[in-house]
């Protein structure tokens, strides 16, 4: 990491934390849904983006998540900060039951599928599944999260949680990335076929794509819950999985990328309030158009680069080149 | 029995239904190999042209009863054929030769589209279609009642299916239809002009789909602009269960996921309905992904 990239970054950080004091508390909450679907949009992005698997069910775990705490709030009262993490195990175990079947399917049978299986959750939740979800009208009376005795209420207080939710986030999806497990999801979703004849096994490496995403958004929708204090199945339609999947494709797969796509694609209607309606209109406009004119979305990760050994230096002289650069990436 | 009977040939006319749209999806998948994930939505479009050409020119008026129909099944199906034409015109051939992910997004982004067009034409409030068109007699089969629009829905679906499968199976642009569907390159040696066979089933698919919709309204008395995405998955799903790519597979399917949820929820629960049609959808991918009567599945699924 360069100096300049460093403080590029800190620049950001200063520039999320002082926004707050120049915002009024609806701008404050749209920074808030920003942040909400960058996590999960991020969370998103290891299955969709890394693995190129087409998930399009992303909010059945969502889902899942925020009605684990939800229920676990208000039937045994368990502090929501605490419900967290077992919220993503529920929606992590969840993705693991209903995954392990379907991992084999090819592109666009998945994507069907997962369209299938969101929209069985949202039918299950109406039903009042286990007469614990409440039905359609959802549960309410989600108490507030307390965190070292402090009771976040306010759009300001939120504000500061899920930002530092999304940095935590994008540090640790970025240590995921360059590690061996980011490095075999990248070949999957390069060339399935070569990447199991190289000994990756990829039905289980796709497996742990689908459960590590699923448990971030499980964990988000616990702030999710927090947040709204009520929940109720339209708040998971299959509407939400689509702009998460729109955030993703557009953004291009990396973790800039997703977090400039939830941006343009959450924040940006609220400039064009009087244009609501025609929102949606223009996402799908703009995916036609993406996928004619830039179909690798607005920006791609960056071609991975390693330092060359010594030894191999010496051999191939000062710029080692695509060869060298491939010996580098075996090691 | 009686229930039984009831829901058996409410089932067989939505069957039908669902089993036009699957044509459209099956003709597409079957040369192009692509899921046209915008489909559903010309079929809603559909339904709303034919509520407007019945309501705003108020042909039922000018027209008796069974004569309006099938002029606004015609008009229906030539505009709903020209939206196909431009759909794959704009949104689908530019993206023949990139990859399997370029052209599914352009295809949602298409039908995110056209619903959302559909919704700021019509507004979200759904629609409701004249009910002096809509045959009201009751026939006795048996001791049974049931209504003349279902049987004639039923009627109406096979005799297109047929028209279809003699369609592709007799006359020479349906040959060429064919060859298509197994070797493009093949094909095109042989002087087929692909890009015009693929912009006919561009044409043939949404027009049947778009009579579909027209049907909808008929039978139930309304169109909403979001019905196009249920009845898309279930018509895929149809097409899934009767082997995708597979012409008669796409009616056998049709049909019988048609039963399967009328029955469904009419003895387990009707509250479930449209899990009914997913859960097929996932058991068949799962356990059978090349469905009933397909063997022509090229890729390993």
């Amino acid at each position: 990491m360069t100096v300049s990239r460093t403080t590029s970054y800190a620049g950001i950080a200063v520039v999320v934390a002082v926004l707050p004091l120049l915002l009024d508390p609806y701008w404050t909450d749209v920074f808030v849904s920003i942040g909400l679907y960058s996590v999960l949009a991020l969370s998103l992005n290891i299955i969709l983006g890394q693995a190129g698997l087409f998930h399009m069910g992303h909010a059945a775990f969502y889902a899942v998540g925020a009605y684990v705490t939800a229920i676990a709030n208000t039937m045994w009262g368990v502090p929501v900060l605490w419900a967290m993490p077992f919220a993503g195990l529920a929606a992590a175990l969840f993705a693991m039951l209903v995954a392990r079947p379907i991992i084999h399917l090819r592109g666009d049978y998945l994507l069907i599928v997962t369209i299938g299986i969101v929209e069985i959750v949202r039918i299950a939740l109406i039903n009042n599944v286990f007469g614990l979800t409440g039905g359609a009208n959802g549960i309410f009376g989600i108490s507030r999260p307390t965190l070292f005795g402090f009771k976040i209420a306010k759009p300001v207080h939120f504000y500061y949680l899920v930002w530092a939710y999304v940095a935590c986030s994008v540090l640790l999806f970025r240590r995921l990335e360059n590690s061996r497990f980011g490095r075999a999801l990248n070949y999957i979703k390069e060339d399935d076929t070569a990447a199991e004849g190289s000994g990756v096994n990829t039905a289980s490496y796709k497996l742990w794509a689908f459960v590590l995403g699923a448990f971030w958004a499980g964990m988000t929708g616990t702030i999710y819950a927090a947040k709204m204090t009520i929940i109720s199945p339209e708040s998971f339609s299959f509407w939400e999985s689509v702009v998460l999947f729109a955030i993703v494709i557009l953004g291009g797969g990396s973790n800039r990328g997703v977090l400039l796509g939830a941006f343009l694609l959450i924040g940006l209607p609220e400039f064009f309030r009087e244009f609501a309606s025609a929102r949606m209109l223009a996402f799908g406009l703009a995916m036609v158009v993406m996928m004619i004119f830039r179909p690798q979305g607005m920006l791609p990760p960056m071609p991975r680069f390693y330092k060359l050994p010594e030894r191999i230096r010496c051999v191939t002289g000062k710029d080692g080149g695509a060869a060298a650069a491939q010996v580098g990436g075996e090691a | 029995m009686e229930e039984f009977f009831q829901q058996l040939t409410n089932g067989l006319a939505v069957g039908g239904i669902y089993a036009l749209i699957a044509l459209g999806y099956t003709m597409v998948y079957g040369v192009l190999k692509l899921i046209n994930f915008a489909h559903g939505d010309l079929f809603t479009i559909g339904a709303y042209l034919g509520f407007t050409l019945f309501t705003a020119f108020g042909l039922s008026g000018m027209v008796a009863g069974p004569g309006a129909v099938v002029l606004v099944l015609l008009m229906v199906v030539g505009l709903v054929a020209l939206i196909g034409f431009l759909l794959e015109r704009v949104a689908y051939r530019p993206l023949r030769s990139s990859s399997r992910l370029s052209a599914v997004v352009s295809a949602l982004g298409a039908s995110i589209f056209f619903q959302n067009a559909v919704m700021l034409i019509y507004g979200a409030k759904f629609q409701v279609y004249p009910n002096d068109i809509r045959p009201s007699y009751v026939l006795s089969i048996m001791g049974i009642d049931v209504p003349l629009v279902r049987i004639m829905m039923i009627a109406a679906s096979l005799a297109l299916m047929l028209a279809l499968y003699w369609f592709t199976q007799r006359t020479r642009i349906g040959a060429a239809i064919r060859a298509t569907a197994i070797d493009q390159g093949a094909a095109k040696l042989m002087g087929i002009d692909v890009n015009r066979v693929i912009s006919l089933v561009f044409m043939i698919g949404p027009a049947l789909g778009g009579v579909a919709g027209v049907m909808v309204g008929l039978y139930y008395g309304q169109v909403d602009f979001t019905m196009g995405w249920v009845y898309g998955l279930k018509a895929f799903t149809a097409a899934i269960l009767g082997g995708i790519g597979n012409i008669p597979g796409a009616m056998v399917g049709g049909l019988l996921l048609g039963v399967i949820e009328a029955l469904g929820s009419a003895y387990i629960s009707i509250a479930w309905k449209d899990a009914i049609a997913f859960l097929v959808l996932i058991l068949i991918l799962i356990i059978r992904p090349t469905g009933l009567l397909g063997e022509r599945v090229a890729d390993k699924i």
